[in-house]
């Protein structure tokens, strides 16, 4: 096995250009589960924690090797309060943003606040230069991502006008170490336009357009209308069942969460 | 075979890694350092847990050839020359928080963490801290008494 270790941005990209088909290794909190339990033996490895561009974090980019500790501080509501529910203190040490996009697990903490504010992936190899896309071009599937060989994730953009109140919550078996059953985040402008995005329901994070449409139209909304809300979002979400829940708990879970992540966010 | 650097409790080695064994082995197996314990090798249980360049990581996620260059302190680095127990490990001893024995040495990496940046933790900071730390035995509720400040100072204790 070769690992190789970029000090910069440039030489991550020359690593992926010599070696295309490398596996990308940020904190390893899933990568090493596969190797220690699949028996993963990756030929190439191009290790990403030494790379500073990645590391970056300003108003509107956040860098893909940004690890979960870090976010738990981060300026956006919706994302801190994600981050404090990723695995324990140590994967939050070792795991980055970067990783939860690049292992696109429907269940994956930080993936509903990405959608939630519509941000955008910036992404880049030696051959194609860096293109933008939006987040729901890039996770395609579950596990699958529109990344293409030789490519990196850089980060991601929030848009220049980001909704002030954002909430996020999650169901699991326990308070930590757990993959979720069910996430949300919802967010809120003042001008009443609220939309939410769900984790573990759908192939993919989903958003419930009808129910952002419904409540998004109410100026001030009744706790009638929150309820509703709540119905029309379980009835959005595409759930299955598996060794951790049932499609009908999921879907369950979904509208009780949306309606109390909206009772926060009006309060 | 890649050449890694490590600093291990303050000794620097050079080693030779082959493929992707992960930090927990090359500590235990080919540096005799047996403190960090082997349970899951998958991030759940934190016994394997230790200090990566100041921060608690689980050793069986870090793939050794990735840790080149890092600082790590497990368990064997922390009493003092003359064996004194570092106050993480004697708070612990004074409150028999320590059963069967498997996680403490995870435990007590993450409570040396935890002290480092908040000396006088709530019962709730605790938890919260060792969240990635089982223990089987079920021996929380000692655990947590050794850790937290306020029954720490009850006992006389220096924060």
């Amino acid at each position: 096995m070769l690992t190789v270790r970029p000090h910069s941005l440039d030489e991550a990209l020359d690593a992926l250009a010599a070696h295309p088909a490398a596996t990308l290794l940020a904190g390893g909190t899933d990568l090493m589960v596969q190797v220690n339990y699949q028996g993963r033996r990756p030929e190439v490895v191009v290790a990403l924690r030494r790379v500073p561009e990645l590391q970056q974090m300003d108003d509107g980019f956040i860098g893909a090797g940004v690890t979960w500790s870090r976010l738990t501080s981060a300026p956006w509501p919706g994302l801190a309060q994600a981050a404090r529910t990723v695995g324990s203190p140590q994967i939050r040490a070792m795991g980055t943003l970067g990783g939860n996009l690049g292992t696109a697990s429907p269940a994956g903490d930080g993936l509903p606040f990405l959608a939630a504010v519509e941000a955008r992936l910036e992404v880049a190899s030696r051959a194609g230069g860096t293109r933008s896309l939006p987040w729901d071009e890039f996770l395609i599937g579950p596990k699958r991502t529109s990344l293409r060989p030789g490519e990196l994730i850089l980060g991601v953009h929030l848009p220049g006008a980001m909704p002030e109140v954002q909430e996020f919550a999650k169901v699991g078996a326990r308070n930590a170490m757990v993959i979720s059953i069910a996430s949300a985040c919802l967010v809120r402008s003042p001008d009443g336009m609220v939309r939410i995005a769900l984790g573990s329901v759908g192939p993919t994070p989903l958003r419930a357009p009808r129910a952002e449409a419904m409540i998004s139209a109410e100026k001030r909304p009744s706790p009638a209308a929150v309820a509703e809300f709540g119905r029309l979002v379980a009835e959005e979400v595409r759930p299955i069942d598996d060794h951790r829940s049932t499609a009908a708990y999921r879907r369950h879970a979904a509208g009780v969460i949306a309606r109390r992540l909206l009772e926060r966010a009006l309060a | 075979m890649t050449p890694i650097r490590l600093v291990v409790n303050g000794t620097e080695h050079l080693l030779e890694v082959e493929g992707p064994v992960s930090l927990l082995s090359l500590l235990r197996e080919r540096l005799g350092l047996s403190g960090a314990k082997n349970a899951c090798r998958q991030g759940e249980c934190g016994s394997c847990t230790v200090l990566l360049d100041g921060e608690p990581v689980c050793s069986c996620l870090v793939m050794a050839t990735d840790a080149d260059g890092a600082e790590i302190v497990t368990v064997e680095g922390l009493a003092g020359p003359d064996g004194s127990l570092h106050p993480v490990q004697r708070a612990l001893h004074d409150h028999g928080a320590v059963q069967c024995g498997y996680c403490t040495t995870g435990i007590v990496m993450s409570a040396v963490h935890l002290l480092e940046r908040n000396p006088t933790p709530t019962a709730e900071e605790v938890k919260e801290a060792l969240a990635g730390n089982l223990c089987r035995c079920t021996g929380y509720g000692a655990i947590v008494r050794a850790l937290a400040a306020p029954e720490r100072a009850a006992d006389g204790e220096a924060p």
